[in-house]
């Protein structure tokens, strides 16, 4: 229990963002965080929140292409950036190859860090074409998942990455 | 009839929640709603003298703050209701919808404030100013029924909530006659389940005020229904509770907490939608917890190397109510004789308040610390007779041939436990034979030489899964031709959707893509009970079974009478019934659906019923017992104390597998809870019971670096409790976890002769022991 | 978990983010938010205003100076610091210890300033920078200053920052090529701070140790430099019977007690940390050849088997 502050009034900011391709132009308070912007202004509900404090991952978003932790980043700092989100992975209405590999490998449950785990991976699978089992498991180490014991997302990772390269399975 | 059981289908579930389309109660946007924020206890314990909520009233945005005064008349006169009593409970506490003059545990909730947003919400709850007044705590439940000890709840004769003993055989007599006696005691911490989506709600009620509708990350949607009913006065149905996607369970969204009192309340104060998505500082402040248990106990043993007889005490750390009743402990001591032939055996079980979060299950419910107790006796005793640790078990298993076996106890739900199905010995031996049991001396030789200290463990376990009362599944042919399949099942990401689908299609000829499954909406099903002890698809996937049989009937008995055959003449095959030989003569399931929907006027014919749906609740008689044998490999930095697992194999008797892939993922996200238990969770609370660990740096979740691969084998043993055979599966793989992965830490260590007597092994404690042991740090 | 109320600022310069701290009653920099934004989520940390450095690009950048140092800007992201071509020759230090460091995501935001400014007791960048000496810049209203590292650490998470003051660039002289540099932690799982860690560094000249620096983490309220043990080694062979001996100097640190582990069990880890990152660095030395990266991220837990130390020249191992 504080004092009362002294700031009574919620500053507002116009900002303009480009979200999964699509520019969005926006007056938001100042301490609204990206992931509430997107979840609660934009109506993009895939991105998650799981812990606010910046472990769990779960909102992972790309933030002009690198991953970042959406809870821990304001709104407004996302002003002229360019946000991918979960909405965004899919090539229409067909899955992407990584999330076509989650559904092959049952490396989702619950579905709720998903979309953080699909958005770091990304990242990761565009500068890591060739990646080792081990590797994946550290590009996904700040991400938690309670659900799948990870080995699911870990195999799905190794599919996706093949299939990006164009290997066969 | 049977077509998609046993394969491993893709999941209906996933292209929605990997595209973001997911529909979480977070995610659900409804018009006017206002944002909740809890005011909570700051002290563990304190009489509340009085609340002023006028400077929150004030704030901007805020339009309403309601303490217990305020609450509507029900919610003053009654608790959260006691869902699952127990004769045994001398001093039953529950809670209140918001503390009323005294709060027992940091974080209760006191006052709740509805603004226009969280963000404001949580503004004006900093500005209610609680007057407590503390009062003594019970923090440690070693020292809690100490004569004087400081009572958890004011005025309270003592903290013991309850005692129990669970007995059979003549204990005595054995310990008298026996060759060798075991002794040992253990400690289990405190953890959380922390799915990873925290508890949430959204309350509507309609224009007439007499309606509600409750959207929230429930397991248990038609108790919720029920009890708020109850506690409201008014009927079951003017409640309606739904529970959409919901991220995780694990237990602990299985019962009922003061907000899902407290919410609704408020929607119905106010007139407006009323949104509250717990966050994870609530949650690691009230979501209800478990394991923190203290065991001790001693084992006779024949110079043969059978066990004799078991007796023991279970301290029981309750926290500071008790919702759930007596459910942990009892099954704690229930699960102890496990897959062993155990002649006698007595538990001494003692409950007790403190002023911590209460204790109700989370993934396992009980059943890894009675694992963990029973199964470090078991190698303790196997050292003292210096047996391997693997033929000492088998030597103990009940055998394939003594099933359906009666242990002698009486389970949680009543009936006499007996083992319903299972092969013990040769589900060991698949497991020891996949981990290469037979090779690891060699290995481990090898590794000492290098320096490396590996170790390998096993222990197998026994489980009462598949709880009744029942669960239902209506099932029903829609004039699309589509199928509707309703269940009050609630699903946290089991994939029962998937799992139900596959059981219906091969009985109605359809493939589970076109199946749709509502699940979990009391609005849809009459009945339900919920997903906890792993009991879906002993419950639920038996009634879909029955359920899309009996439609199956109707829909030949229509085809017959349509098409002018005999039923037995008729194949039901892609959706439609024809007759055998003569493909084009025949009718689709749209077809039919929509003769048996009738025509406005018109009689059915004669022995036609209304409409091609069915809905069937199935009734076990009794608990289902799945069984498993793990084993781990480990390796332990002797210079640092921190264990790395290298390898873990899952042997696995769930009876009838319907999704292998399912199964294996429940598996493995089970062995990755155990993980967390034996090595990393620990929810660590201070001398004056307030939490210490209440982030995700401090509370360590175990990550992906952390979680090997796991190994299965399976095997099937069909229970006979249920048409398919099924046993559950949810649990299994957390349930030996701490137990194998303690026991491997110490055969890494055997030169120091460490003995790891309790969990999460840490690295200091662990650096500690393998000092005391005489090891060095060079 | 939603921050309290704030005014928000944006400047575009050094000179306007330094006036604006200055002018500002209770403010805070933001920096990659990976640390502050989680308080201010948990309202631990209420600033009633909120100065974001990330639109300066003066701030960020790797750049070599005239006197043959590298400048790092504050704000340059800790994922690029780890992936700089220039720093992963003349500083492999950095890299090494960089994958330690949180996850991709925080590295992607977070920022070598920031985790100076926030210092964290078991951060490793503080540590890495306190063994390669570096001096840091700091601006504020009076004007510009350097603080050397080893004056930094004013007490627990608190850097030698007056009011007003923005940690504006690091400045570092890399060693000489064909130093070997070596980083262990441990880490109760992979990303999270160090119980203790230790990051050092060894110059050889004829086999024999012509320059040592060793700096542990999570072992006091900063980083600590470890002088005796880096005086033990100095004119010695780094046989392992040297390094011990060396490594055994940090069983003196004074050590941290939380929640994690004793004060007690991180005195003895540190000394394994240091024997461990010492070992490294002794393998990796040579005398002639450059230094390169060391090996790429190995999973957590495995240990590096390093080679014996050449007495005098020979390849590089990694």
């Amino acid at each position: 229990m504080r004092g009362a502050r002294p700031i009574d009034t919620e500053q507002t900011l116009q900002i303009a963002v480009t979200v999964n391709g699509e520019s969005h132009a926006r007056a938001v308070p100042v301490r609204m965080t990206l992931a509430d912007f997107l979840r609660h202004e934009l109506g993009l509900t895939g991105t998650h929140l799981g812990c606010e404090h910046g472990v769990c991952g779960a909102c992972t978003v790309l933030l002009d292409g690198r991953s970042a932790r959406a809870c821990l980043t304001l709104a407004v700092q996302a002003d002229g950036m360019d946000v991918t989100t979960v909405e965004g992975l899919a090539d229409g209405d067909r899955l992407g190859p990584l999330q076509q590999a989650f559904m092959d490998h049952h490396a989702l449950q619950c579905g709720y860090c998903t979309p953080g785990m699909l958005t770091t991976l990304t990242e990761f699978l565009r500068e890591n074409p060739h990646p080792t089992a081990e590797e994946v498991r550290i590009a996904i180490s700040g991400n938690l998942c309670r659900c799948t014991g990870y080995a699911g997302i870990v195999r799905a990772a190794l599919a996706a990455a093949a299939a990006l390269r164009g290997d066969t399975a | 009839m049977t077509g998609f059981i046993g394969t491993s289908v893709q999941r209906l579930e996933d292209p929605a929640l990997l595209t973001g389309r997911g529909r979480f109660v977070d995610d659900l946007k409804v018009p006017g709603a206002l944002h909740a924020a809890f005011v909570r206890a700051g002290h563990a314990h304190a009489r509340i003298r009085g609340v002023d909520t006028t400077a929150a009233r004030g704030m901007p945005g805020v339009h309403a703050v309601f303490t217990f005064d305020d609450l509507p008349r029900p919610l003053q006169d009654h608790p959260v209701p006691l869902l699952v009593p127990n004769p045994a409970i001398r001093d039953l506490r529950l809670p209140f919808a918001l503390a009323r003059s005294e709060v027992c545990f940091a974080g209760e909730p006191v006052a709740v404030v509805l603004a226009d947003s969280r963000y404001l919400a949580e503004d004006a709850a900093e500005q209610v100013i609680v007057d407590a007044e503390p009062l003594p705590v019970a923090a440690d439940v070693r020292h809690a029924l100490d004569a004087g000890a400081s009572p958890a709840h004011a005025g309270m004769a003592g903290n013991l909530a309850a005692h129990m003993t669970l007995a059979y055989g003549d204990v005595d007599a054995a310990f008298a006659g026996a060759h060798r006696v075991v002794q040992g005691a253990f400690f289990q911490h405190r953890g959380s389940a922390h799915a990873m989506e925290c508890r949430t709600l959204l309350a509507q009620y309609d224009v007439t005020g007499e309606q509600v509708t409750i959207w929230a990350g429930t397991q248990s949607p038609h108790q919720y229904r029920d009890a708020y009913a109850r506690v409201m006065g008014v009927g079951q149905h003017q409640v309606r509770v739904v529970a959409p996607d919901v991220g995780g369970g694990f237990g602990p969204k299985t019962v009922l907490y003061p907000e899902q009192l407290a919410i609704p309340a408020c929607a119905l104060l106010t007139g407006r939608p009323v949104k509250w998505i717990e966050d994870r500082r609530e949650h690691f402040l009230t979501t209800y917890q478990e394991r923190d248990q203290y065991w001790s106990g001693e084992m006779a043993l024949a110079e043969d190397g059978h066990i004799l007889a078991l007796r023991g005490r279970l301290l029981h750390d309750a926290g500071a109510y008790l919702p759930w009743g007596l459910v942990v402990p009892h099954i704690c001591a229930a699960t102890v004789p496990g897959p062993y032939v155990l002649p006698a055996y007595r538990m001494d079980v003692d409950v007790v308040y403190t002023n911590k979060v209460p204790v109700t299950p989370v993934r396992g419910a009980g059943r890894p610390q009675a694992v963990f107790f029973m199964e470090r006796m078991v190698d303790l005793a196997a050292a003292a007779l210096a047996m391997d640790p693997a033929a000492f078990r088998r030597l103990n298993f009940v055998r394939p041939e003594q099933m359906p076996y009666r242990v002698g106890l009486t389970f949680r739900d009543g009936s006499a436990t007996t083992y319903d199905s299972g092969d013990y010995p040769e589900l060991q031996r698949r497991a020891l034979a996949r981990a290469d049991w037979d090779g690891f001396p060699e290995r481990q030789r090898a590794a000492r030489a290098a320096g490396r200290y590996i170790g390998i463990a096993t222990a197998s376990y026994v489980e009462g899964t598949g709880l009744g009362p029942f669960e239902g599944v209506g099932v029903k042919v829609q004039r699309d031709g589509r199928v509707l399949l309703t269940t009050g099942a609630a699903a946290q990401g089991q994939g029962h959707a998937t799992m139900l689908a596959q059981v219906c299609a091969g009985a109605l000829g359809v493939t589970p893509r076109e199946i749709d499954v509502k699940a979990a909406d009391t609005g849809a099903i009459a009945y339900g009970v919920g997903t906890f002890a792993s009991r879906i698809a002993a419950n639920a996937a038996p009634a879909a079974h029955l359920a899309a049989g009996k439609v199956r009937a109707k829909a030949l008995k229509l085809a017959a009478h349509l098409l002018e055959a005999a039923e037995h003449d008729l194949e039901l095959q892609d959706g439609r019934v024809f007759v055998r030989g003569v493909p084009g003569h025949g009718r689709t399931l749209a077809e039919l659906a929509a003769f048996a929907d009738g025509v406005p006027g018109f009689a059915l014919p004669k022995g036609i019923e209304a409409g091609l749906e069915d809905t069937t609740y199935f009734t076990p008689e009794r608990a289902s017992y799945p069984n498993g044998c793990h084993v781990a490999e480990v390796e332990v930095d002797v210079e640092t104390g921190q264990v790395r697992l290298l390898r873990y194999v899952s042997g696995h008797d769930c009876g009838t597998i319907i999704n292998p892939m399912c199964v294996e993922g429940q598996v493995q996200g089970g062995v990755a809870h155990g993980i967390g238990n034996a090595l990393f969770e620990w929810m660590r609370y201070d001398e004056h019971a307030q939490p210490v660990t209440m982030n995700f740096g401090e509370y360590l979740l175990p990550t992906a670096p952390e979680v090997p691969e796991v190994e299965h084998e399976h095997l099937e043993c069909p229970s006979p409790l249920n048409p398919l055979g099924v046993k559950g599966a949810g649990e299994g793989g957390t349930i030996p976890a701490p137990a194998v992965i303690a026991a491997a830490i110490e055969n890494a260590l055997a030169p120091f002769g460490v003995h790891v007597d309790r969990v999460p092994v840490t690295p200091d404690w662990l650096l500690e022991r393998i000092e005391a042991a005489g090891g060095s740090t060079r | 978990m939603k921050p309290a109320p704030f005014r928000y600022h944006r400047p575009s310069t050094l000179d306007e983010a330094v006036r604006c701290m200055a002018e500002l009653d209770d403010a805070r920099p933001l920096a990659g938010g990976q640390s502050l934004m989680a308080m201010m989520n948990f309202r631990y940390v209420t600033p009633q205003h909120v100065v974001d450095l990330n639109r300066i690009p003066e701030l960020a950048g790797i750049e070599t100076t005239a006197d043959g140092a590298i400048r790092i800007g504050a704000m340059t992201r800790q994922r690029d610091v780890k992936d700089s071509p220039l720093l992963r020759e003349r500083c492999p230090l950095l890299a090494e210890a960089l994958q330690w460091v949180g996850h991709v995501q925080t590295r992607n935001r977070g920022t070598l300033g920031g985790s100076l400014a926030h210092l964290d007791p078991a951060a490793e960048l503080p540590g890495v920078l306190h063994a390669l000496d570096a001096v840091l810049e700091v601006r504020g209203p009076d004007g510009a200053r350097d603080v050397p590292m080893s004056e930094w650490t004013l007490a627990y998470m608190t850097p030698a920052l007056e009011p007003g003051e923005l940690l504006t660039a690091v400045r570092l002289h890399p060693w000489p090529p064909g130093h070997g540099h070596g980083f262990h932690e441990l880490a109760r799982r992979h990303g999270d701070f160090a119980l203790a860690g230790a990051a050092a560094l060894v110059h050889l000249e004829a086999g024999v140790v012509s320059r040592a620096a060793i700096a542990l983490v999570g072992v006091d309220d900063g980083p600590l430099r470890l002088p005796a043990a880096e005086a033990l080694l100095t004119g010695h062979a780094p046989d392992p019977q040297r390094i011990a001996a060396a490594a055994d100097a940090a069983v003196e640190v004074p050590g941290i007690d939380d929640v994690h582990a004793s004060a007690a069990y991180r005195r003895k880890i540190a000394v394994v940390m240091t024997r461990r990152a010492l070992t490294d660095a002794a393998a990796r030395a040579s005398s002639v050849v450059p230094a390169s990266v060391g090996p790429a991220s190995l999973p957590r837990g495995e240990r590096r088997i390093a080679p014996p130390p050449s007495p005098a020249g020979g390849s590089v191992s990694g």
